[in-house]
């Protein structure tokens, strides 16, 4: 899994960046979750390699923030794309058609679930309602929103990121 | 104190309360399913996940679970309306929703907590609810516990031992609704994680989510082997436990019972783990005297535990030098067996097969360490639980409880009382105390009985006057207690000579490979005062003084802590930080 293939995970300044976080907020009532969200910020995911960090530096058992890290929806385990489709599967979204716009999305990027494409540009994920009922059906790349979608428009947003820088 | 009404009864109960405490009190009987109570070890299973227990209360919106309601002044409680009773109903039909329904052929068979609640709940026929089941692979890649999660109701017992009793941290709740699933992080096989293989999760299962694997078949087909000189030893906490599964009250010793059985099921000779366990008092006090008259490697761990030497060398790699070097008396036993007995009765050790029936899982782990051998040969072969041999008597239909008591077999048979003692918690150190005093002493010890290190509190210490030497001693069950203690020697916080630590509560006799306890506190009181009991009324209770053993040593090693002593009963122990 290693990025750099030197044995280690991620960078040394992710790690430092890391470590130095902890060391300030370990004491912190509940401040796992913290840990977890500062983590996932600076490696854009939480693989093992990163759990094993928190473990050793907070004394958590790594079984916890592994029951803490697959029970929350906002931690991935698994490295999302540059440019990560969040689809709103929330009720007004799904009844104005998201489920086709998802499955056009699969279709197009040959993804079966939700996971990252094979050249690591786009992933995708259905999310509960966003709150944007009005722009139905919605969904997000990174933070930007795309509303009031039909199943044309899948086309049009692939190509708009395909070569775009992240 | 707090007065409410329970079933139109009044009852008083301390602040802090619950209502199925109240429900206790006044007998009156509400199923539980989720809940556990070590209430000798201060822990609680207070998830209330399994909502089994649901009970009506007077001016409450809805049912409450009585496990975790707390009581309150004037509270009118009724346990049994048609409400609370239906609601029961439900609860166990949506967790059998979700549940194979292969009872026939499942290793809990008449033993399961969830078959028993379905049938007291009056559920027959067609089970209401259907739906998805949920698929999870088989974790059999140890040698000691078997992991079925389809088997699993999500009660986290298990989760409760492992993390806050045993502080393993190896099983923990993963994902979330449906897809919750109780299990080790990354979906890593037990054997690759800092399991230690204590057998508690085991102990506490209402299931079959988590049991033993199984080796009766292996044990029938070796027993069957003609070609073969099958021998068996019993540890001390078998004979204490094994009467619960042919239904003799809890704390019943049925030494005699146990040996027939073991004749009859056709193993070659029936010998006894106390032997073994004098025998292993021999080379530990010896070298604890030689420890203390160095000042040196203080204090001396006992080493009789596999779970417990899995877990320092896991989590402690830097105190290694401290549990003596003393084989565990099974593997001293396998040792003997393959050396002295063979040459005795002339018989090829390569043609002895060792079958062990063990209190414990974590023994089968053991006997399969590679270090754990002579001349190529395993000490051990086979290790099966007193439930595996509970199985044995059941499948040869042998009328357990109407068997005649017979005696073991000799020479490997005889043994003192404080290799009896072996099996509960500060047995081992009573042992050894008694040997030391009278080897440091040079002096007859006529009280045996240390009482002061006896007991169930998690940790105890005493200061032990050998005539003006003054040993410090400390005794920890459970390994939340032993890392307690580790802990504070680590931080120079205590100082003893030496510190016995069993992994299970209560010691062997509450061990994950006995007829489950099922968190019940009451049952390891009992088979401990049957332990004790035991003792005194042997001859002998003092292991230097088995004639056997001198025998042994006279015939065959030489002296204690010598080079064969050394050769056959020592062993080592490596890091394995995981």
């Amino acid at each position: 899994m290693c990025e750099n293939c030197n044995g280690q995970f991620g960078t040394d300044e992710q790690k430092e960046k890391l470590i130095n976080y902890i060391s300030k907020n370990k004491d912190v009532d509940g401040g796992i979750i913290a840990i977890m969200q500062e983590a996932q910020s600076i490696y854009g995911y939480l693989p093992r390699e990163v759990q094993e960090i928190i473990a050793d530096e907070t004394n958590v058992p790594l079984s916890k923030i592994y029951g803490i890290s697959t029970f929350y929806s906002q931690f991935y385990l698994e490295k999302k794309g540059d440019f990560h489709i969040s689809i709103c599967m929330g009720t007004a979204c799904y009844v104005k058609g998201s489920g086709d716009i998802m499955n056009a999305f699969r279709s197009k990027l040959g993804l079966s679930g939700e996971e990252t494409s094979k050249d690591g540009r786009f992933s995708i994920e259905a999310t509960r309602c966003i709150g944007a009922c009005g722009l139905a059906p919605v969904l997000t790349v990174n933070d930007n929103v795309h509303g009031r979608l039909t199943v044309e428009d899948v086309d049009k947003i692939i190509e708009l990121y395909k070569s775009k820088e992240v | 104190m707090i007065n409410l009404k329970i079933n139109n009864i009044d009852v008083s109960l301390p602040e802090n309360s619950t209502i199925l405490d109240g429900a206790k009190k006044l007998g009156i009987k509400i199923p539980t399913l989720c809940h556990l109570d070590l209430c000798d070890l201060k822990v609680v299973n207070q998830v209330a996940s399994c909502r089994v227990c649901m009970v009506h209360i007077d001016g409450y919106r809805t049912l409450m679970p009585a496990c975790a309601t707390k009581v309150r002044d004037g509270m009118v409680i009724q346990t049994n309306t048609s409400e609370a009773i239906a609601a029961r109903r439900t609860v166990v039909e949506l967790l059998l929703s979700d549940h194979p329904t292969d009872c026939l052929i499942c290793e809990k068979n008449t033993n399961c907590d969830l078959q028993t609640l379905a049938a007291v709940l009056g559920i027959r026929g067609k089970l209401k609810y259907e739906g998805k089941k949920s698929t999870y692979p088989i974790d059999k890649s140890s040698t000691s516990i078997y992991r079925n999660p389809d088997k699993c109701i999500v009660c986290r017992r298990c989760e409760t031992m492992c993390s806050d009793v045993q502080t393993c941290n190896v099983l923990s709740g993963v994902n979330r609704g449906f897809d919750t699933v109780i299990q080790p992080a990354f979906e890593m096989d037990l054997n690759t994680t800092p399991c230690t293989f204590c057998g508690q999760c085991i102990a506490v299962c209402p299931t079959s989510a988590l049991t033993e694997i199984n080796n009766v078949d292996e044990v029938w087909s070796v027993i069957n082997d003609k070609s073969k000189h099958v021998v068996v030893q019993t540890a001390p906490a078998v004979r204490f436990a094994l009467g619960e599964e042919f239904g003799m009250p809890v704390g019943t010793e049925v030494t005699g019972k146990m040996v027939n059985l073991l004749n009859k099921l056709g193993f070659d000779k029936v010998f006894d783990t106390d032997f073994a366990a004098d025998l292993t008092i021999m080379e530990e006090a010896n070298e604890l005297i030689k420890r203390v008259t160095d000042n040196k490697n203080l204090p001396l761990l006992t080493s009789c535990c596999p779970s417990w030497v899995n877990f320092i060398e896991h989590n402690f790699s830097d105190l290694l030098y401290m549990p003596s070097s003393c084989k565990s008396p099974h593997q001293m036993f396998g040792a003997i067996a393959k050396t002295y007995y063979a040459e005795k009765e002339n018989i090829d050790p390569k043609d002895i097969v060792v079958v062990s029936v063990m209190p414990c899982v974590a023994k089968k782990y053991e006997s399969s360490r590679e270090e754990l051998s002579h001349n190529e040969l395993k000490d051990v072969d086979y290790v099966i639980t007193t439930r595996e041999l509970a199985s044995m008597c059941r499948e040869a239909g042998l009328p357990f409880t109407d068997l005649e008591d017979m005696e073991f077999d000799n020479p490997l048979g005889e043994s003192s009382g404080a290799g009896t003692i072996f099996g509960s918690t500060g047995g081992v150190m009573e042992a050894a105390l008694r040997t030391s005093y009278e080897w440091l002493t040079k002096k007859s010890l006529d009280k045996v009985d240390f009482n002061n290190i006896r007991g169930l509190d998690g940790i105890r210490e005493a200061t032990i006057d050998i005539d003006g030497l003054e040993l410090k001693v400390a005794i920890a069950h459970g390994l939340g207690n032993a890392r307690t203690l580790l802990n504070m020697i680590k931080n120079k916080e205590a100082e003893y000579h030496a510190i016995e630590i069993m992994a299970c509560p209560g010691g062997c006799i509450g061990g994950g490979g006995q007829p489950y306890h099922g968190g019940n506190p009451d049952v390891i009181s009992k088979r401990r005062d049957a332990v004790y009991n035991a003792d005194k009324n042997k001859t002998r209770r003092k292991s230097h003084e088995n004639p056997s053993i001198k025998k042994l040593y006279d015939e065959y090693l030489g002296d204690v802590g010598g080079k064969k002593a050394h050769e056959l009963l020592h062993t080592t122990f490596k890091s394995s930080k995981k």
